[in-house]
């Protein structure tokens, strides 16, 4: 039976993770992530979780760990944050290329420098062409619910890709929130055993992370990315299965108020929570706003996105991480690429901020509405503005 | 192997671009590096096989006699036999194609 809990998000991902009963834990720990690693190391010493606890000396041996134990057929697991994903980086696209189901879990951080341990997306956003399955959490009720999903994904054959599972540092990862928790009992066969086609055995030897030479790296890597494409179905289909099973239902883009609204705020992460209150407020006043949250990052969900933005006229886009010396933040230029040329094609603008940690209040949402629509009425030639920052 | 590299489409390169043939890498011609060819000469040789042991690939083999040379098929003239040889029996030579 499944019993509703008061826990921390990280203790709640660590539980997913034990829940889908992971043979390998390879992790480093850092701020601000280093929960989730901790209460996984114990459980796994105190005989609770029978699986290996890799102590890493960095998060590149970290996730180089976990590449050998995907491998050799285990379930894997890892979590970071900030620093350390920057740390990863090579050996992330190694996960995706050599189709390793490992899930990891990320408590998304500012990157140094000046050295900064709070949230925002600069982490994510530099791995985003990594070949992942990338999505976001809110609270810490999705961040467990889509962890466990991200095993049954990973692992399905029909995808055989790493996923990383996003939630904002400190404002999701240390809340301690009332969830309801899964029990193995109520999981059942939802995650049903790893079953990697083509593990390293020596008795059927194979080869794995060849040398491609230019007469072949070019179909590799399309045959990779055509493949990561359609792991949308899937993943789609994990969470509708998870959404009938367990009464909780997640969507590659879910929409709040956006019915009849002419400007949608479009945002991903934890934030989107607070920019309802702001949406409320607004629609209190009679104000036509909605809110678009962003779940699925990779692969990018264009179809979603444009359905769920074709009734609006104008776009505000909230950025927690800044492109340097390009377009503005990286979300916003996504949502630029998906509808450019497109028939949902319209005016966007977009807003940067609540980075390295800095809150982002209802009242500065209600901002960027209406500044965002003042920039748009009387077509000012702005490429993206600050909010908060003190000029 | 079915197909030649240059016949692959992305549709045959498998789930991970794993290699399911065990012991493939013999078949990679790594003889095409090769600029320049090591010449035994079998007077100065004694035979001490140091330079079998030392060549990277491995692909010095032993005739009948006990004498060595280079299988060229893999031989990339990276000149460590004619360099680790006690007796400079073995010279590094431009090779002509
Ligand atoms: S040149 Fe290098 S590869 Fe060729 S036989 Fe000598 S040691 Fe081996
Ligand atoms: S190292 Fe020189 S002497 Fe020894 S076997 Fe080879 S060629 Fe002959």
């Amino acid at each position: 039976m499944s019993k509703r809990v008061g826990t921390e998000a990280s203790f709640a991902i660590a539980d997913a993770a034990i829940l889908a009963d992971v043979d390998v834990v390879a992790a480093y720990p850092i701020t601000p992530q280093t929960h989730i690693v901790e209460h996984l190391s114990e459980v796994v010493a105190d005989g609770e979780l029978n699986a290996e606890f890799i102590c890493v000396e960095s998060e590149h041996s970290a996730m180089s760990a976990c590449l050998g134990s995907a491998a050799a057929g285990a379930r894997t697991f890892t979590a970071t944050a900030g620093q350390g994903l920057e740390l990863m980086h090579e050996v992330l696209y190694i996960a995706s290329s050599m189709r390793l189901p490992i899930v990891m879990a990320v408590s998304n951080r500012a990157l140094s420098g000046p050295l900064n341990v709070w949230g925002d997306h600069s982490d994510v956003m530099a791995t985003r062409d990594c070949g992942w399955i990338q999505y976001f959490t809110e609270n810490a009720q999705e961040v467990f619910d889509l962890s466990l999903c991200a095993f049954k994904i990973a692992e399905d054959p029909n995808v055989l890709f790493p996923v990383m599972v996003h939630m904002d540092g400190f404002n999701v990862s240390h809340v301690v929130e009332p969830l309801e928790m899964l029990e193995k009992d109520d999981i059942g066969d939802f995650i049903p055993p790893m079953n990697f086609p083509h593990p390293l055995d020596p008795n059927k030897p194979v080869t794995m992370g060849a040398f491609a030479p230019p007469v072949l790296y070019t179909e590799c890597r399309k045959s990779q990315e055509e493949a990561l494409r359609p792991s949308k179905q899937t993943i789609i289909k994990v969470w509708n299965e998870f959404g009938e099973r367990f009464g909780r239902q997640y969507k590659p883009v879910e929409t709040y108020k956006t019915e009849d609204a002419d400007t949608l705020l479009i945002a991903i992460g934890s934030f989107t929570e607070t920019a309802t209150v702001a949406v409320d407020t607004l629609r209190a006043k009679g104000e036509k706003v909605g809110l678009v949250r962003m779940r699925l990052w990779r692969p990018f969900p264009f179809d979603e996105l444009r359905d769920a933005v074709k009734d609006a006229e104008k776009l505000i886009v909230f950025d927690r991480c800044i492109s340097y010396g390009g377009p503005g933040g990286p979300l916003c230029s996504e949502i630029k690429s998906a509808l450019y040329g497109s028939k949902e094609q319209k005016p966007v603008v977009n807003f940067i901020g609540g980075l390295g940690g800095r809150d982002i209040t209802p009242e500065q949402f209600e901002q960027m509405f209406s500044r965002g629509r003042e920039i748009i009425d009387n077509n000012l030639d702005i490429q993206y503005e600050t909010i908060g920052v003190r000029e | 192997m079915a197909k030649k590299d240059f016949e692959m489409t992305w549709k045959d390169i498998t789930v991970g671009c794993i290699i399911h043939e065990p012991g493939s890498a013999a078949q990679y011609k790594t003889g095409d590096w090769r600029s320049q060819v090591p010449v035994w000469d079998k007077a100065k040789c004694v035979k001490c096989g140091r330079c079998f042991g030392f060549c990277p690939e491995p692909c010095i083999v032993q005739d009948e006699e006990g004498y060595y040379e280079a299988d060229l098929y893999w031989c990339k003239g990276c000149g460590i036999c004619a360099h680790e040889c006690p007796k400079g029996a073995i010279t590094i030579e431009q090779e002509e194609k």
